[in-house]
């Protein structure tokens, strides 16, 4: 009944509505308008993997493509917002941000605190995340973790095209910074997406399955891993709770304490490296204020402390899989 | 001749997006004598759960589905027959049976909810069966044309039924021009212009029987019966906290409780039927015209329009109310002078849904009374 669209689709739906209902919203990066200044249809692209095709010629003047330096861009996104407009800026993959941190880091997570909350910088920076695409080491990292260390910063991270384009208009509409990280291993995946707007909250984490005997906590592509981990456990007689997190920063603790002081037994599960990831963050929270609930050791499953590998056959280990989950959850349970 | 006697108990279609669901108890063991519309499983789907109530009596000679196992609808889950009934032909009855083939795209088209332009915006509507009286179905503060799902097939059996999304709900305009019951009255009857409808049976749940009785009182030419499930507009009082609670709620925790005051039983609530509410809360637009309607028809937490002096016999009118409901008082159902009344057991401000045949039947009876 309902009508079905990709994760790709609902992106290009939000920016397309958002540019509609409020005329200072914009959005700029590198090749996003198609390559202009070469030969054809200007629309031919829309980016690197096509997100935001057709929305040169819908909105003429407000789809700006930028020279490839990301610290231009990124810095003069944020200076609009600073100055009231509402950009969305692309930058391609999340690994480059490196160029812009002092951009992001030291003036948009910055300026509302230091000019005592007289400032705001509702920009909006996309980028592809997540491994997967045999896209080797610089453009494949799952930096979610990064970016949630800094006060300041908002950090989204959808699983699927609903919440996908629910959190962009949200995104977009937030008065703070946000770092929106799609996983391009998602754009091509369909749920079902209504053609209104609507906004999803920050900070209301969807719990995608219920179970009474152990908690799963993810976000992203792991979601789906966590889920056939899920189905593969219930095969077995334990049923999870999968709590995906949708949004980093802020986040819902509240969701996951629930979760965990019902079933005793916590498995965090992050695409990113072990150290100092949202896997360890979350296992802090819960070993802090919900220690006298668990029944065992909470178990992580993440990349392992390395680069993302070049190997076809290597990356395809690198990233965490259902079985892993799998394992990591009957662990918890003395299996 | 055997195939009369032998009445198969299949997995039903709730709602037009269901292609399977979940058998997930039986209620009733092998050999139990069953009369029509006893509970006899329960079945979750991936809007809601719900029992499932035996469409014929008899006893049950065979229980096929298995506990926690999805299957298409229409695929045999049991069988009720006669006791004189020999074995092997209910065994051969059982190995025999086909599911049939889903809709095709097609079919599953025409049968699709459609959109109207009306005074005061767009409505989607569903539409369903072919029979000469009019059914319009008009849901209440916060539902949508779904909540009818498990009543509009039975009732078009007899009649044409159209369940419509009220202005502000389901996938309707969100703008609400006017969000007095009087307002929506109009939409309605402007909704009957729209698609040539002369005259029609108003069947209308909590807010929306109050605008069924709005229309009896404006338009009474335009209304042939009414039957009002646990509706507004009977007497001043109303659970304003469960109101200000659902336009105030934006998260599953908020949800949980508050959508158990609508059922005798709490278990229907499930987390799809909270994913369905939350996705609809999240849409531009549904906030303030939920808090609009509110404030229309209960301001400063009492109900503002009472129409129950409006009913007379000239209108056969049918009040349905669950025992236990917990959003508007049962004792209302007295203010309908000269209404026939049916108190429900078991349910409480969903009938429709917790007691769906009963309802289903009394609905239909109302309506062969009343053409």
């Amino acid at each position: 009944m309902a009508r079905k669209l990709s994760m790709r689709q609902a992106i290009n739906e939000a920016l397309d509505q958002e540019m509609a209902r409020d005329p200072t919203v914009f959005i700029m990066g590198e090749d996003i308008a198609g390559g202009q200044g070469g030969q054809g249809e200007l629309d031919a692209w829309g980016g690197p993997l096509g997100v935001t095709k057709g929305l040169y010629h819908k909105h003429p003047g407000r789809v700006l493509d930028t020279p490839l330096s990301e610290s231009a861009f990124v810095g003069a996104a944020i200076g609009a917002a600073a100055c009231g407009m509402r950009p969305v800026a692309e930058l391609m993959f999340l690994d480059f941000m490196g160029v812009c941190f002092d951009q992001i880091f030291n003036q948009a997570a910055k300026f509302k605190y230091m000019f005592g909350g007289k400032a705001e910088t509702p920009v909006v920076v996309r980028a592809m995340v997540g491994a997967g695409f045999r896209a080797a080491a610089q453009h494949s990292q799952m930096l979610t973790p990064i970016f949630t260390h800094i006060p300041g910063l908002k950090v989204v991270c959808p699983s699927n095209a609903y919440d996908a384009k629910g959190l962009l208009i949200q995104s977009i509409r937030d008065n703070d910074p946000v770092i929106f990280c799609e996983h391009k291993n998602l754009y091509g995946v369909e749920t079902e997406v209504p053609e209104e707007s609507y906004a999803i909250p920050f900070a209301e984490a969807n719990v995608v399955r219920d179970g009474d005997d152990a908690t799963i906590v993810t976000y992203g592509l792991m979601v789906h891993r966590a889920m056939d981990a899920a189905d593969a456990l219930a095969k077995k007689g334990i049923e999870c709770d999968v709590i995906d997190l949708r949004t980093l920063s802020p986040i819902d603790w509240d969701t996951v304490l629930d979760s965990v002081e019902r079933t005793g037994r916590l498995v965090c599960v992050d695409e990113a490296n072990p150290r100092c990831s949202i896997a360890s963050d979350v296992s802090a929270k819960v070993a802090q204020d919900a220690f006298k609930s668990l029944k065992a050791g909470i178990g992580m499953v993440t990349a392992p402390h390395t680069p993302v590998p070049f190997s076809p056959a290597l990356e395809d280990i690198y990233i965490p899989s259902a079985a892993q989950i799998s394992e990591a959850v009957q662990r918890t349970m003395g299996k | 001749m055997t195939e009369k006697r032998i009445v198969p108990i299949v997995m039903p279609k709730w709602g037009l997006s269901m292609k399977e669901g979940k058998l997930t108890s039986w209620l009733v063991s092998p050999g139990a004598e069953i009369k029509p519309g006893d509970s006899i499983l329960e079945i979750e789907t991936d809007k809601i759960a719900g029992s499932f109530e035996a469409p014929d009596g008899g006893v049950l000679r065979r229980a096929v589905g298995e506990v926690d196992v999805v299957y298409p609808v229409k695929a045999l889950i049991g069988v009720i027959a006669d006791p004189s009934v020999p074995d092997s032909e209910i065994d051969e009855y059982v190995s025999g049976y086909v599911t049939p083939p889903a809709e095709d795209e097609g079919e599953a088209q025409a049968d699709a909810p459609q959109f109207v332009d009306v005074d005061g915006g767009k409505l989607r509507y569903s539409m369903k069966g072919e029979g000469a009286e009019k059914v319009i179905l008009i849901h209440g503060f916060g539902g949508d044309l779904v909540t009818w799902m498990f009543n509009i097939d039975g009732i078009a059996e007899s009649a044409t039924a159209y369940a419509l999304d009220l202005p502000g709900h389901g996938q309707s305009s969100k703008k609400i021009a006017d969000p007095s019951v009087a307002g929506l009255a109009r939409t309605v009857v402007s909704f009957m212009e729209s698609l040539g409808i002369e005259k029609a049976h108003l069947v209308g749940h909590s807010l929306g029987g109050a605008i069924a009785m709005e229309v009896a009182r404006s338009a009474p030419a335009r209304v042939k019966s009414m039957t009002l499930v646990a509706p507004a507009g009977l007497g001043p009082e109303i659970n304003i906290d469960y109101i200000n609670g659902f336009v105030a709620a934006n998260s599953r925790r908020d949800l949980k409780d508050l959508l158990g005051k609508l059922f005798a039983d709490q278990s229907l609530v499930s987390r799809q039927m909270m994913d369905e509410v939350l996705k609809y809360k999240r849409l531009d637009g549904v906030v303030p015209a939920l808090r609009s309607l509110a404030d229309g028809f209960a301001p400063g937490g009492k109900q503002k329009d009472i129409l129950s002096a409006s009913l007379n016999a000239r209108i056969p009118t049918l009040v349905i109310w669950g025992k236990e409901d917990q959003i508007l008082p049962v004792a209302h159902a007295a203010n309908a002078k000269g209404a026939q009344v049916e108190i429900l057991e078991g349910a409480g401000h969903m009938p429709h849904m917790e007691k769906a045949s009963k309802v289903t039947a009394l609905i239909k009876d109302q309506i062969a009374r009343a053409s």
